[in-house]
């Protein structure tokens, strides 16, 4: 039982509904009156054969049920993701067991005992996600292969029982056939249709490519996975993080040593009043004037290494341009992209003390530290000189009460002092903080009296490069023409046949049986045909006129 | 200018509520009545609200002229630029389908829509950095037009089931269509509420203590049923009203007290609805739709999807990919309003596959269509308000 | 005929599509994102220890090379370094270097700590985190141990026993 052979000579497939040529209705149902003209009634491979355990998987994905189970499924998980931030969105300083009971009790916990901190990175949700491209595949391949052999296959001249089990179906008496049919036929072309003859019959079809739309926007959605997935190539994807203090030339992490910036300045800004557009008073009053930012900004300079990449060795920089990076406006060359995302402001740069005499006041000279490079000592002149016996860039005291350093970022700047004086030619030590002294070793005759802080802001920028990107981008502009496609174009098909002396006339679209209504009123107007009846529209109203005659009962 | 944006957009909101009744008018089946002068009446209907629309279009441009950036930079701009595109889609439908009943039921959803809107701060804001893109304006208004033409389908989705759902008996279809009213009528309820209390110029300071342990001040203007996190009133509120409970420090109690507030004025209004019509709401309007004609109905719920969701997907997916890539550095990262866009694409997709492929058409493709708007809204309203993410700006 | 190649395309089909998931989702879970991966080149560098000698690595080929980034906030690093000290006064006349590489702090907190705990192996300091950049360093203390034909051998992160320095000194001995 491979092939089924119609009244009228064509062999079908297995599983076909009605003929792909004449459209004899081939598994008589009597129960309904119209056809089911989804996929004109094609054999849909994955219904026909499900004897091994691919064909079983193959019919798996390929359902439409299946379909719509995992997007719902996927739509149901993605909204669970939503009810407390990701982990991605919590501040980085803390743990997300602790912050989830924290800040939202059990609930929290429970959420975080689920892993729905991380839910849209789990394996679960990816598998669910990779599923749906499974079944984009496999539903896609195994309907538009055989709707596109029911198209090409179609005959003009089709079976009385396929015509008058159209939607819209009518049949008419007119004197001069010939005449009508040539009225209308121009008529058709007129609208564009595109008019097939056949023993004197005419089969009109336009819109044909609509039909293609929904495999085009899957062919689309498919790409736009398929980027997604090439992400995880080594190579493809570069996202790193750079700070950089204004002043400072740094390599750019994930160029290989390639390229570097230079931080010459960032600018903070906000909208305060007075200075802005007055329209904008109202709402700068509201929440208060300099609360509201208006920029963020570094300015760049951007370099390229020439010669050899040996990191650590001092490199030989080519200026390539001067840039503002501002949020929106990322600095854009060689497929990175620099943007910016964070910034420090008033991060400690130089600190100034004087040596003084704590009874006095008096003051022996300056010594200015730069806190990214403190010397050993600092000679004052006339016999004065300061040592710098330690140095706490991030001071803390850590667990054994030892004065110690959180990191290398001077944050929170502390130092060691040995003071040599002629007076005190072996020296005082002082242990100074930010308002903080401590004299280890009893009273002290001098002092470092703190004379100044020099600070810098630091821009955090985000460097990307991403080669996957015009590959989403391709995926989406194919899924975006298939849509519209399908979408904004009918296919509509008339059918006009001349039966024992009668006109027959059926139409059929896949949407919009409004738009067609009317321009079949329209192309049969004058001709004497009649206007073909909604027989969908007549069941519904037969059977809701049952209805209301009960109800009166 | 901005004085003149705001009354522009005051006479639209009046023009829309005329256009009602118009199309109220032309629906009203008296015995004698001559099918021309039932055209006459949705003439005025239309005429009326495409008078009222451009009025609203006179309002968002001055206002862009007036703040030198598209309108849609705050919930109050963007819920009103959503309302007025509403407005756009329904006139669009109306000149191919005719349909004076469409508009007695999306006119009143884009009034509730802009009333809701102007109970948020009505300034206007200067653009913080990130929003100081051209694709604001690209990503912004693509999206409000995509979710506008879907709620046109929501509107003719409600007319089918009023009209299909039999109201001889109660049952779970007429169940949930009353909480489909209902909500619209809770909206309702918290404009009244808020207009209300504003005009009494309700104020009530608190002082609390927030999840961080830190004191910080609150102004309720409404009175204070749920108080916040170790809630005082302050001195000079001292008279107002004591809340009968306070709320702990994760819960937002303002926002929540509103809430309340509105299910109350939602709730009087609908309970006094009942009394006066001696059924349910959707009971009394069936007899406004009886005419309608079902299967153009549904064609019409199902044409707003279909024009409505490549709209939505370019707006508010591939679009806002894009701005997302160039402001956020990437292009997809999972904050709540773009999974909430997400998720009501791939509900918009799950629709069409089960309407096309599965044969869901009439009152199931009714019911899918109120479902997609109501996450259309949950989108707007609970995530701007609710759930904090990169979009929360909009909420402020 | 006709249904035996259908199975064969579907089986292809279906077989394609399960690589394409699988791959993605192994390399999503299952595998190191880090640049260096152990068994490949080590990258170059040159850097100038506090004595003010030049060390490239790429001079050390026929040695092995015991490489450590370290910071003197780390506790971990601290604890560590007296035993590295240790062992490389053994493991050095086997033909064992040991380059401690300092991730971008002052030269005087560097020297100070290097006179504290008396370390005699080349200590330098990666003052624009070129080093760190290279290797893909974001935790304290990591250690590679590079072969004497340069290649990486193991890559350790995370404290260790002078039990474990001694064996991956050993490991590494020419």
């Amino acid at each position: 039982m491979e092939h089924v052979k119609c009244e009228c000579g064509h062999v079908n497939p297995h599983g076909t509904a009605f003929c792909e040529s004449c459209g004899k209705p081939l598994e008589e149902n009597t129960e309904k009156k119209l056809l089911d003209m989804r996929y004109e009634g094609s054999a849909r491979r994955s219904q026909t054969y499900n004897k091994t355990i691919v064909d079983k998987i193959w019919a798996f994905f390929s359902s439409v049920k299946v379909g719509v189970a995992l997007i719902v499924i996927t739509l149901i998980a993605s909204a669970i993701g939503t009810i407390f931030p990701q982990e991605m969105y919590i501040p980085p300083n803390v743990s997300p067991a602790e912050y989830y009971a924290d800040q939202y009790g059990w609930a929290g916990k429970l959420y975080y005992k689920l892993g729905f901190n991380n839910l849209y990175g789990s394996w679960w949700y990816m598998l669910l996600i990779a599923s749906i491209g499974v079944s984009l595949v496999i539903c896609s391949l195994d309907r538009v292969i055989p709707l596109y052999r029911a198209l090409k296959k179609q005959g003009v001249t089709r079976h009385p029982n396929f015509l008058r089990r159209q939607r819209l179906f009518s049949t008419s008496r007119v004197a001069d056939v010939d005449d009508v049919f040539k009225q209308v036929k121009e008529k058709l072309a007129q609208r564009r249709y595109h008019i097939r003859e056949e023993n004197g019959n005419i089969l009109a079809e336009k819109g044909r490519f609509s039909r293609w739309g929904p495999y085009v926007n899957h062919i689309g959605l498919i790409i736009f996975l398929i980027g997604a997935m090439l992400r995880f190539v080594p190579g493809m994807y570069v996202d790193e993080v750079l700070w950089i203090r204004e002043g400072e030339t740094k390599e750019i992490p994930g160029t290989h040593g390639k390229y570097f910036l230079k931080n010459e300045k960032f600018i903070f800004e906000t909208y305060e009043k007075g200075k802005e557009n007055e329209v904008f008073n109202a709402a700068i009053d509201r929440v208060g004037s300099g609360t509201v930012a208006k920029n963020y900004q570094t300015n760049v300079v951007l370099y390229k290494r020439v010669g050899p990449v040996v990191a650590g060795a001092e490199p030989k920089l080519k200026k390539i341009k001067e840039y503002k990076i501002r949020v929106n406006e990322p600095l854009k060359y060689d497929h990175y992209a620099l943007y910016q995302v964070d910034f420090k402001q008033n991060e400690p740069y130089k600190m100034a003390f004087q040596l003084m005499d704590k009874t006095s006041k008096k003051s022996f000279g300056t010594v200015v530290i730069d806190l990214h490079n403190p010397k050993p000592s600092y000679n004052l002149g006339n016999g004065y000189r300061v040592e710098l016996l330690s140095y706490f860039p991030d001071f803390y005291f850590d667990e054994d009460g030892n004065p110690s350093t959180k990191s290398k970022v001077p944050n929170n700047p502390a130092f060691v002092f040995k003071m040599l004086t002629p007076d005190k030619p072996k020296g005082e030590v002082s242990f100074v903080a930010i308002q903080q002294t401590i004299e280890p070793f009893g009273n002290n005759k001098y002092k470092m009296a703190f004379a100044g802080l020099e600070t810098r802001n630091v821009s955090g920028l985000t460097v990307r490069r991403d080669f996957t990107l015009w590959i989403l981008g391709v995926g989406g502009a194919i899924f975006m023409i298939g849509v519209v496609q399908g979408m904004y174009w009918n296919h509509r098909r008339i059918w006009l046949q001349r039966v024992n002396g009668e006109v027959w006339l059926a139409a059929h679209t896949n949407k919009n049986w409004f738009g067609l209504k009317n321009e079949i009123r329209r192309v049969i107007e004058g001709t004497g045909l009649a206007m073909p009846i909604d027989q969908a529209e007549e069941e519904k109203k037969a059977a809701q006129g049952g209805q209301a005659h009960g109800a009166t009962k | 200018m901005a004085q003149l944006s705001s009354t522009l957009l005051y006479i639209a909101f009046i023009l829309y509520l005329i256009g009602t009744f118009f199309f109220g008018g032309a629906i009203r089946d008296k015995k004698g009545k001559e099918k021309k002068e039932k055209d006459r009446w949705a003439q005025l209907g239309i005429m009326t609200t495409i008078i009222g629309f451009v009025s609203q279009l006179g309002y968002f441009i001055t206002r862009w002229i007036a703040a030198g950036h598209a309108p849609v930079s705050n919930l109050f701009e963007f819920t009103t630029f959503f309302g007025m595109m509403l407005v756009a889609a329904f006139i669009v439908i109306y000149f191919i389908y005719k349909i004076s009943i469409l508009g007695l039921f999306t006119l009143p959803v884009a009034l509730l829509v802009i009333a809701y809107a102007s109970m948020f701060p009505r300034e206007i804001t200067p653009l913080i950095p990130a929003l100081q893109s051209d694709w604001l304006h690209i990503h912004v208004t693509t999206a409000a037009a995509g979710e506008a033409i879907l709620a046109v389908s929501f509107a003719a989705g409600l007319i089918y089931l009023v009209r299909v759902v039999d109201q001889s008996k109660p049952s779970k279809r007429t169940f949930w269509l009353e909480v489909v009213m209902f909500c619209l009528i809770t909206t309702l309820g918290f404009v009244l509420v808020s207009t209300s209390f504003n005009l009494a110029d309700y104020e009530a300071k608190f002082t609390w203590v927030d999840k961080n342990e830190q004191k910080s001040e609150v102004v309720y203007n409404m009175p204070a049923l749920v108080g916040p996190h170790e809630g005082k009133l302050v001195k000079e509120s001292a008279d107002r009203f004591e809340p009968f409970v306070y709320m702990p420090a994760i819960i937002n109690a303002k926002k929540l007290n509103t809430v309340i507030w509105s299910f109350i004025g939602g709730t009087v209004l609908y309970v006094l609805l009942r009394l006066v019509l001696r059924k349910r709401v959707a009971a009394a309007l069936q007899p406004l739709v009886k005419n309608v004609n079902l299967d153009l109905t549904d064609e019409i719920s199902y044409r707003a999807v279909a024009i409505g969701f490549p709209v939505f997907t370019l707006g508010a997916l591939i679009f806002a990919m894009i701005w997302a890539q160039i402001a956020w550095t990437r292009f997809w990262g999972w904050d709540p309003k773009e999974v909430w866009a997400l998720i009501t694409w791939l509900f918009y997709a799950a629709f069409l596959h089960l309407r096309l492929s599965k044969g869901w058409h009439g009152e199931k493709s009714a019911w899918l269509a109120v479902i997609g708007f109501a996450i259309i809204m949950f989108n707007l309203v609970a995530v701007n308000l609710v759930i904090a993410g990169l979009h929360s700006y909009a909420g402020t | 005929m006709k249904k035996q190649q259908r199975l064969v395309m579907r089986t292809v089909i279906l077989l394609l599509l399960l690589a394409a998931v699988g791959y993605t989702i192994y390399s999503n879970f299952f595998t190191e994102k880090a640049r260096v991966k152990v068994g490949s080149t080590a990258p170059d560098f040159v850097l100038t220890d506090l004595s003010g000698k030049q060390h490239r690595l790429s001079d050390y080929r026929g040695k092995g090379v015991f490489l450590n980034f370290w910071g003197t906030w780390c506790k971990p690093c601290e604890k560590e370094m007296p035993y590295i000290n240790r062992q490389y006064s053994t493991y050095k006349k086997q033909g064992v270097e040991v380059l401690a590489v300092n991730v971008g702090e002052t030269k005087l907190s560097v020297q100070k700590f290097v006179d504290r705990f008396g370390l005699t192996f080349p200590v330098m300091i990666d003052r624009e985190d070129q080093v760190m950049n290279a290797y893909d360093v974001d935790r304290l203390p990591a250690t590679f141990l590079i072969d004497k034909n340069g290649k990486v051998k193991k890559i350790i992160t995370g404290t260790m026993t002078e039990e474990m320095v001694k064996q991956y000194m050993e490991s590494i001995k020419p």
